[in-house]
């Protein structure tokens, strides 16, 4: 693969808290290597603001190999840039050529207040993780790992469903900041098994009221998270959940 | 203080069982007063925090991260080793007991590995039923592989990513603690200090990473789950944020590090593509049981790796150990690559490499692939594709990973990996209850020193984790919290609570005021490139000695010269990465001092002045059958004890995998 170097123009969204109002800054950088990461471009213009003593630009990021789902940015109108099923900081700068202007902003929710430039809170996911995303059997409870079978199709498309990894692109990417394929992977992967069925319709129920509680949109099937999910999570735990949710209601265990 | 290991009498096989039936306990009642403080999510500390609230201990739960889901465990992706036996290949738990002292060279404890071995098969069960989706046969059951330094099966599985499966049962347990009210959870916050009283840990000091505020947190003990400290050497495939921060502030109140130096180099990572890098990734070892690795016979040989024919290419580890072949452990596979590219032999534009190929296993699926599907007359063309459908199964999601980063896609070109840092065996000294040498204070998982001596086994690290969450520390925290039932938590206005903040204050201060012209980063990049050249794959006494003295003066300009923009009281991740440089300059030293000490090379720790003729690690077992364990005194001045270790049923031997 042939490397180069190129000159961009950085369009970053800066705001001091969830306070203030914030506005996009414009930046140049200079000899950008088509080997560096996304975020690794970020660092250098970071040190050079640092040099120059200005304030460098906040972002979220941990892990770097795409797996930790604390990486964040809307770059160019499309969570987590343009590469298919590609967290921020797995985006390498061959993607972009010499000239290129990259917008960079936030997840912009609701629900997700910025906290500083494009750092966000997404604690919403924790809470709602904590109202029933979970299977509720205490340490020293379980049988043999092998005396519950599970066939093999099942465990495979829970574990498809297990793979989100919580960044939130779901809600960035959707016009009505909607959790619900957030909400409906760890739904889905929890009533594939056996182990996850016995609460499976009153998790889909708790958990929806609290997705509702923290003020994320309505879904209407458009699609554009599974679009722009970095894990390629699919829409068939959406149709998962409810039917799940549905089952509440039947049952009489939901309200409406 | 003598170091007292506390490995209870009896034999190996029973030691855990009569400590969990004579271990005092806590009744539930007096279990609801007694507050424990666990810092980190990962998988030692998310299942910990989980497994004592469900007990009903009041916890409080603090992490770096903006949720306890990202701790770096969650990175992990080969697997989890258990003593299951599932495969019928001969395991037991004595043979993971074996091969786990073995695998770290003779130089950890009998008991604790022993231990961990025992309960390695309650793992598997507590993670199926609280939903971890692990890989399966089409049968129903769980499905294994192989990692390195063992020749059974016993490696769980989610395809490559393992840890992040795991970790996500153990934030879900912790957040049903969350909403049952035994856990609060303290995301985005930092331990900066430790507060004893009366000798004991009596609670921490956090800082509000969005606020900049400092808080007061008691308890009755504080158990540290805050991981190992890789990210000394700048360049690792830990997270950017991982830290020693919380463990070295626990250090110089008191609490002794054990092996420092012994870290590991992980075989296969993605190379370093130039100044820029700001991280390594890792290559799972499991594909080792694929792959198999090779360079040219030529020495700086230019053709592409198709154009070398087969005659010409030096499959080293299957030449030098036969019996293991590519899987051999993670320090004999990274020196071998490290000996071969020093040679002259390495591949790729820096030389620096060695290759990882798929070609053959491709190849060898295919043809079982047209067997079962009984195409008798297949061509090359659909065994390759049929062979590339099973690879892409088992690893698809690491050859992206791969192909992302470097541009090439490994199906078709074999990988280029290189040993990079990815494990610390050193961490805080603990006992056989976890304890470290400050009464009331733990620690669990990679942050304490104990299961893996001077090298770490694959799949291993998961093992240990949830082993000290789930099934060790419920028991041996009860055995010292049945002594506090009587003791009210102490009010944050206490003194020493006053004084540790007034520390952390001034330390911050300092360091805001040194307003210096070089930023953090440039710094930590050059502490990472002395210890890297001079405290990493080899070392020597030369060298150590001016890794001491160029860190000592790195520190002193890094006092000096050091600029972080923004303010105290508000989102500055300037500012939190000065405080973790720091403290990582201090451990540099004490590494390079452990290395300097131990004269002998065992695992991960390789002194080019102890080896066998062959190149081999040379230990001194007449000499350093020991633990050492680092007394923080002052600057730059560091005491060693030394715990002797005693083989009772294993007989250390020169470790051979040939």
């Amino acid at each position: 693969m042939e490397h180069y170097n190129m000159n961009l123009t950085l369009k970053v969204w800066k705001q001091k808290n969830c306070k203030t109002k914030g506005a996009f800054e414009t930046y140049q950088v200079q000899n950008i290597s088509s080997e560096m990461s996304f975020l690794e471009m970020f660092d250098i213009l970071n040190e050079r603001l640092i040099a120059e003593g200005k304030e460098p630009i906040a972002f979220d990021h941990d892990c770097r190999e795409g797996i930790c789902g604390t990486c964040s940015m809307f770059i160019n109108g499309r969570a987590h840039g343009p590469w298919h099923q590609t967290t921020t900081c797995q985006l390498h700068m061959r993607e972009y050529k010499d000239g290129d202007t990259i917008v960079v902003e936030p997840w912009r929710s609701h629900s997700f207040p910025v906290i500083k430039d494009l750092v966000v809170d997404r604690t919403a996911f924790d809470r709602i993780i904590s109202a029933g995303g979970f299977i509720s059997v205490n340490t020293g409870n379980a049988v043999d790992a092998n005396a519950v079978l599970v066939p093999k199709d099942d465990a495979d498309d829970s574990f498809a469903a297990a793979s989100c990894i919580g960044c939130g692109a779901c809600v960035a990417a959707c016009p009505n900041a909607s959790a619900m394929l957030f909400v409906s992977a760890k739904v889905s992967q929890l009533a594939l098994l056996p182990q996850g069925r016995p609460e499976a319709t009153t998790r889909a129920l708790n958990m929806v009221k609290q997705m509702d509680q923290e003020g994320f949109g309505s879904c209407t099937n458009i699609g554009a998270c599974e679009a722009e999910c970095p894990k390629g999570i699919s829409l068939e735990n959406i149709a998962r959940l409810n039917r799940e949710y549905l089952g509440s209601v039947f049952t009489g265990k939901a309200s409406s | 203080m003598a170091l007292n290991s506390k490995i209870p009498n009896g034999s190996l096989e029973k030691k855990w069982t009569d400590y969990k039936s004579t271990c005092k306990l806590v009744n539930p009642s007096n279990k609801r007063q007694i507050e424990i403080i666990v810092v980190g999510t990962g998988l030692a500390g998310a299942s910990a925090a989980a497994a004592l609230g469900e007990l009903g201990y009041k916890v409080k739960a603090f992490c770096y991260q903006d949720s306890p889901r990202r701790a770096h465990s969650i990175a992990a992706q080969g697997g989890i080793n258990a003593a299951k036996n599932y495969q019928n290949d001969g395991d037991s738990t004595y043979r993971l007991f074996y091969d786990t002292i073995k695998g770290g060279d003779y130089r950890a404890r009998e008991g604790n590995v022993y231990r961990l071995a025992e309960v390695s098969a309650a793992i598997i069960d507590q993670c199926v039923a609280q939903g971890v989706p692990f890989a399966r046969e089409y049968g129903g059951v769980l499905s294994n592989r192989s990692f390195g330094g063992t020749q059974v099966q016993r490696t769980f599985y989610a395809a490559g990513q393992t840890g992040q499966q795991l970790l996500i049962g153990a934030y879900q347990a912790l957040q049903r603690q969350v909403s049952l009210g035994t856990v609060t959870m303290y995301s985005r916050h930092e331990m900066l200090e430790l507060v004893k009283i009366d000798g004991k840990a009596r609670g921490i000091i956090a800082r509000n990473l969005v606020t900049g505020e400092l808080e007061r947190h008691f308890g009755h003990a504080v158990l540290l789950c805050t991981g190992g400290y890789g990210n000394v050497f700048y360049l690792s495939t830990n997270a950017m944020g991982c830290n020693v921060t919380a463990a070295w502030k626990a250090h110089k109140q008191g609490a002794y590090f054990g092996n420092p130096c012994f870290t590991q180099i992980h075989p296969t990572c993605i190379p370093v593509s130039g100044d820029h890098q700001s991280k390594l990734t890792l290559m799972s070892e499991s594909l080792r049981n694929d792959g198999r690795i090779w360079v040219s016979k030529v020495k700086a040989d230019t053709r592409k790796p198709g154009d070398i024919p087969e005659e010409e290419r030096d499959y080293y580890l299957e030449r030098r150990y036969p019996a293991f072949g590519n899987l051999v452990p993670r320090d004999v596979a990274s020196r071998a690559a490290k000996e071969r590219c020093d040679a002259g032999y390495g591949v790729g534009a820096s030389r620096q490499a060695v290759y990882l190929d798929f070609a053959f296993a491709i190849n060898r699926y295919g043809k079982i692939e047209v067997h079962k599907q009984g195409l008798a007359n297949a061509d090359q063309g659909t065994i390759r594709k049929l062979g590339m459908e099973v690879v892409k199964e088992k690893y698809g999601n690491l050859f992206e990973m791969y192909e992302k980063i470097t541009g090439e896609d490994p199906y078709q070109v074999p990988m280029r990996i290189y040993p990079a840092v990815h494990y610390t065996m050193g961490g805080l000294w603990v006992d056989y209850e976890l304890a470290t040498t400050v009464p009331n204070l733990y620690a669990l998982g990679e942050c304490n020193f104990s299961d893996h001596g001077a090298n770490r086994l694959g799949a291993s690290a998961l093992m240990q984790g949830l082993a000290d969450g789930y099934f060790v520390i419920p028991y041996t925290l009860g055995n010292a919290m049945a002594d506090e039932i009587r003791n009210k938590p102490v009010p944050t206005d206490h003194p020493a609570f006053v004084e540790a903040e007034k520390l952390v204050q001034s330390r911050i201060d300092k360091l805001m005021g040194v307003n210096g012209t070089e930023s953090v980063e440039s710094f930590h990049k050059r502490l990472g490139k002395i210890m890297w050249d001079k405290c990493g794959m080899a070392r020597n006494a030369e060298g150590l000695k001016e890794a001491i003295t160029e860190i000592r003066a790195l520190r002193q300009e890094f006092w000096n010269n050091v600029r972080i923009p923004g303010e105290v009281g508000e989102f500055n991740p300037e500012l939190d990465k000065a405080g973790r440089v720091a403290d990582f300059m201090e451990l540099g030293e004490l590494m390079c001092m452990d290395a300097l000490n131990r004269e002998e090379s065992c695992g991960g720790h390789f002194r080019e002045e102890y080896q066998t003729e062959e190149g081999e690690a040379l230990r001194q077992d007449d000499k350093f059958m020991y633990v050492s364990a680092w007394e923080f005194k002052g600057e730059s001045d560091f005491y060693m004890h030394k715990e002797n270790l005693e083989y009772e049923v294993v007989h250390p031997s020169q470790r051979s995998y040939k």
